[in-house]
């Protein structure tokens, strides 16, 4: 949930990486935490890692600066993408404004973007929240790997298994590279703020 | 869903923070969110990381209350964790909110928890009563 202070003009929304297990939204973060300076993000916190799978999630605040005379902070957040941990996950979507959804361009990885998608839907469904009505991005990572021997899907692919009905605007990426990874960023804060102060405004 | 606190709020919240908690003693008090936005912070938290105590204490809130569904209780109203110099306490404050407060070995868990408490009651209709 957003939390508007009208004694500072700031807005605080929380955006939350969804997406399968390993598919690359720890290293979204990571990122964005080496390449954005001090003055616009916050200290990293990572808790529970198991080697470098996330077992309860990661955060990073960001200070975006001002919009309309409304300062703008944002707390980006990872869930633990493996199917049995969806406990937590549920935790971690408490109070959602906006969602970047990581899927996996690797072709193995099919099956477990859709279900993942399925996933992220009903964990929503059952906090109220419409997948269609709260601000959903899309990256399709790991497109380095194009190219290399490893067989990955197509963009058009993914759009079909996952985007064919949420229409929503889509990346591809390589958050090990760093492709795409401001894309999406912008993309999401853009929506995610756009949505909070319509909400505002219907009050 | 969203919260919305006016200047005149805020003020509110930060007064009844200062009277009853830091003025009792307590270095810091600090009201959170339960998807961990940072409402206000009291105090002097220089060398805290506020924004990753609000984050981490509501994930540790959430997760806790998993724990009470577990073993057939609703929630915890309180945490408590002592440290060598400085103890933190958690309380919920409605079904939104919690209330931390930080405080030294020589302030008794009593009377912050009996401050708290009065705090608690306070801030429940400021903070949109229905809760
Ligand atoms: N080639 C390539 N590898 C990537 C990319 N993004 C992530 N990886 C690698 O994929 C592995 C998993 O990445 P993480 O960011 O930890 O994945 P996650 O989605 O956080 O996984 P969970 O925490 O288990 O949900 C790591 O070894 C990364 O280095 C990418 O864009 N390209
Ligand atoms: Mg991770």
């Amino acid at each position: 949930m957003s939390f508007i202070d009208l004694s500072k003009n700031e807005v605080q929304c929380k955006i939350v990486y969804y997406g399968p297990g390993r598919g690359g939204k720890t290293t979204n973060l990571l990122y964005l935490h080496q390449a954005l300076t001090d003055s616009v993000r916050g200290k990293m916190v990572t808790i529970d890692t198991k080697g470098d799978r996330t077992l309860f999630f990661d955060f990073l605040p960001l200070a975006l600066g001002q919009i309309q005379g409304l300062s703008i902070k944002i707390q980006l957040y990872t869930v633990p993408g493996q199917v049995m941990y969806n406990a937590t996950r549920k935790l971690v979507l408490k109070g959602v404004d906006g969602i970047v959804f990581v899927a996996d361009s690797l072709k193995v990885q099919k099956e477990k973007n859709v279900e993942s998608l399925e996933n992220l839907r009903q964990n929503l469904a059952e906090d109220n929240i419409d997948i269609k009505e709260i601000p959903l991005v899309l990256q399709y990572n790991k497109r380095d790997l194009g190219g290399s021997n490893i067989p990955i899907l197509s963009v058009e692919e993914l759009q079909e298994d996952l985007n064919k009905e949420l229409q929503v605007s889509s990346f591809s990426g390589s958050a090990l590279k760093g492709d795409g990874v401001f894309e999406t960023l912008r993309e999401i804060s853009k929506g995610t703020v756009k949505y909070v102060s319509r909400k505002l405004l219907s009050r | 869903m969203d919260l919305v606190l006016s200047k005149e709020s805020i003020d509110n919240i930060i007064s009844v923070l200062d009277e009853d908690l830091l003025r009792a003693g307590a270095d810091c008090a600090l009201l959170v969110d339960r998807s961990g936005n940072l409402i206000v912070n009291r105090g002097d938290p220089a060398t805290l990381d506020v924004v990753a105590l609000a984050a981490l204490s509501a994930a540790n809130f959430g997760a806790t209350a998993e724990i009470a569904k577990l073993i057939g209780e609703d929630d915890f109203a309180l945490l408590f964790h002592k440290g060598k110099n400085e103890n933190i306490h958690f309380s919920k404050v409605g079904k939104g909110f919690i209330l931390i407060t930080l405080f030294g070995k020589d302030v008794s868990l009593g009377l912050i928890r009996l401050n708290t408490a009065r705090v608690t009651d306070t801030l429940i209709p400021i903070l949109g009563g229905e809760q």
